[in-house]
């Protein structure tokens, strides 16, 4: 390993002298001059308590970080440039994969961006429309589950995570009924969808809300009280809210820090200005406001208004938008996907926060000249430099975890 | 640590306050804001462009940094969020680089976007340059790295101005129109 890295060190020296090169030196000479007393840990990509293949430089004094510089991009894999290469359909199998926890999401905020270039979005029906927020909001539930679920194992809980995991298997398996896919759906498309629910899913839905929610008070008792969980997270990884607005955080991270922004209300997109639903912020309840314990908690908080949500979706579901034999989801799904030349941002409520694509069209073809993806993971992971200094490395990891990143979207 | 704008009027940690959104079309917006601008930095500091569904400022490059400044603590805006920044080759033949920047204000919930143009010959040791802003909002900081290593703009004031997602010792900007993938990576076949 010593041998690779040293030929590698000499490659760099060989390139010839790039103007652009001047932070890369300096960040090497940075490296090269730590004092005694510091030392350079490094913390993934390979580790478990980094939720994927994230690699963290630290620079410790002891037990104290002293400073943390994230490297990223072990899981790049070209989407805005994949993009620029096919029609808008083609695309939204590669949007699921940027945050594959929450793929449904992901599909509805880049179908919602084209249909809004086309103009149709005005003309989608009703019940299409519920089933989008519906899949939404089971895809958030079990998003919000992992993350619950791996941030009681980073701190070292192990039964939350076997709780949230044998849950979210149930909407996984309802998910993959809709859909044909466990993970990565392709279920949500421009103008309609790929298949109306399956019959009998409005039902089974039902039971499954039936027997989460009781779960989720277990799953309350077990992890939020808990004395040793709060020892852990209050008063750790503090951000308060002008922080995290400067450094373009949101989603829980955000409400967390006590801002009321969420997006599904804020731009009251799809059918959301017609369901009640409540949106959680951060108290400092355990300790102070914007602390790793105030982020899990939004967390929680919104999986009950999630499962409300999708009370109300099944609500009107079964009765005035009930399935019908003409019904039709694929009726408005364009052949070509023609819009003209213009630019256009649209943002959507993820369960990380804000996702944002940025669409550059071009005359007479359905191949877009730029799509640019804003990622809520890798803004919230800019903070972490930030939350980070002179925290124990212990609580580094409490850190990271209550920013609930996925890789995926981070490197696109 | 740079305030932003609800840390500026002393609200950190509270609720902000909410001020109405007195736009309903963007096209009032962007008018009164290219007013204020105009107001403060004379008449070449912007255009609209109102071509597509979003009207957008398209900036002075030379004035950018003042601009978001202004548009971040100015009372009747706060564009205290920044959503982010993308870098668009406009092709070969048009011979630019376009930066576009959109903006949010959390107290008024207006959305902007900014753009800004520079000519460039596309040679790669000569990179299209616009000024930093990531002293006016830090999430700027990640997003101007990558712009820079999948497009090859340079960011001039850019505090650590690294590639991010790609090797250090990437050749090339793979997002450009005119890229060209290697055939090698440290003797790994990567076509």
């Amino acid at each position: 390993m010593r041998m690779q890295l040293s030929t590698r060190s000499t490659d760099n020296m060989s390139l010839p002298d790039n103007p652009y090169r001047h932070a890369q030196r300096a960040y090497e000479e940075r490296l090269a001059a730590i004092g005694a007393e510091e030392m350079i840990i490094n913390m993934g990509p390979q580790h478990p308590s980094t939720h994927g293949v994230l690699r963290l430089q630290l620079i410790t004094d002891g037990e104290l970080v002293k400073e943390v510089i994230p490297h990223i991009g072990y899981l790049h894999r070209c989407f805005e440039k994949h993009a620029e290469s096919m029609n808008y359909g083609k695309t939204i199998p590669f949007t699921d994969r940027m945050d594959y926890l929450a793929s449904m999401n992901n599909s509805h905020a880049f179908v919602m961006g084209v249909e809004r270039m086309l103009g149709i979005d005005q003309q989608i029906p009703k019940r299409i429309e519920y089933i989008r927020v519906l899949v939404c909001e089971l895809n958030r539930i079990a998003s919000h589950l992992i993350a619950i679920g791996t941030y009681g194992i980073d701190i070292g809980a192990f039964t939350p995570f076997m709780w949230c995991f044998r849950d979210r298997e149930h909407i996984m398996n309802m998910l993959e009924w809709a859909s044909g896919s466990r993970m990565l759906y392709n279920y949500i498309w421009v103008g309609g969808l790929f298949y109306d629910l399956p019959v009998d899913f409005e039902s089974r839905c039902g039971e499954f809300i039936n027997y989460f929610k009781p779960k989720l008070v277990e799953l309350d008792e077990l992890l939020t009280a808990n004395q040793i969980f709060i020892s852990r997270t209050a008063n750790i990884g503090t951000l308060p809210a002008d922080v995290a607005i400067n450094y373009g955080c949101s989603g829980p991270m955000l409400r967390a820090s006590g801002i009321k922004w969420d997006l599904r209300r804020v731009d009251n997109y799809s059918v959301y200005p017609e369901i009640e639903f409540d949106i959680p912020v951060g108290s400092g309840e355990m300790g102070s406001l914007g602390d790793c314990w105030d982020r899990f908690k939004v967390r929680v908080d919104e999986i009950r208004e999630s499962v409300r949500i999708i009370e109300q979706c099944l609500e009107r579901l079964t009765r005035e938008l009930k399935r019908t034999a003409d019904f039709d989801p694929r009726a408005l799904v364009p052949k070509k996907v023609n819009v003209k030349a213009q630019d256009y941002y649209v943002r959507a409520e993820n369960p990380k926060g804000e996702l944002g694509f940025y669409f550059v069209t071009q005359e007479k073809s359905d191949i877009p000249k730029r799509v640019k993806a804003r990622g809520p993971s890798f803004h919230n992971l800019s903070v972490l430099p930030e939350l980070a200094k002179g925290v124990l490395i212990a609580d580094l990891v409490a850190i990271l975890g209550s920013i609930d990143i996925v890789l995926g979207e981070v490197d696109r | 640590m740079i305030g932003c704008a609800i840390a500026n009027r002393g609200i950190t940690g509270r609720l902000p306050v909410w001020l109405p959104n007195t736009y309903t079309k963007m096209e009032e917006l962007i008018t009164r804001i290219h007013a204020l601008l105009i107001a403060q930095f004379g008449e070449q500091v912007a255009t609209i462009e109102s071509s597509g569904l979003q009207p957008a400022l398209v900036v002075d490059p030379a004035l950018l940094p003042q601009v978001c400044l202004l548009l971040r603590d100015h009372a009747d805006t706060y564009f205290d969020f920044l959503s982010c920044i993308s870098a668009v080759d406009d092709g070969i033949e048009a011979g630019t680089f376009t930066v576009v920047y959109h903006l949010a204000s959390f107290p008024y919930n207006y959305q902007l976007t900014l753009k800004v143009v520079v000519p460039n010959d596309r040679q790669l040791d000569n990179l299209p340059s616009v000024p930093s802003v990531s002293g006016v909002w830090r999430t700027a900081d990640w997003h101007e790295r990558e712009a820079f290593d999948l497009m090859g703009v340079y960011f001039e004031g850019h505090p650590d101005l690294r590639r991010i997602l790609l090797p250090e010792d990437w050749e090339g900007y793979p997002l450009r129109k005119d890229y060209e993938e290697a055939e090698m990576y440290h003797g790994i076949a990567i076509k």
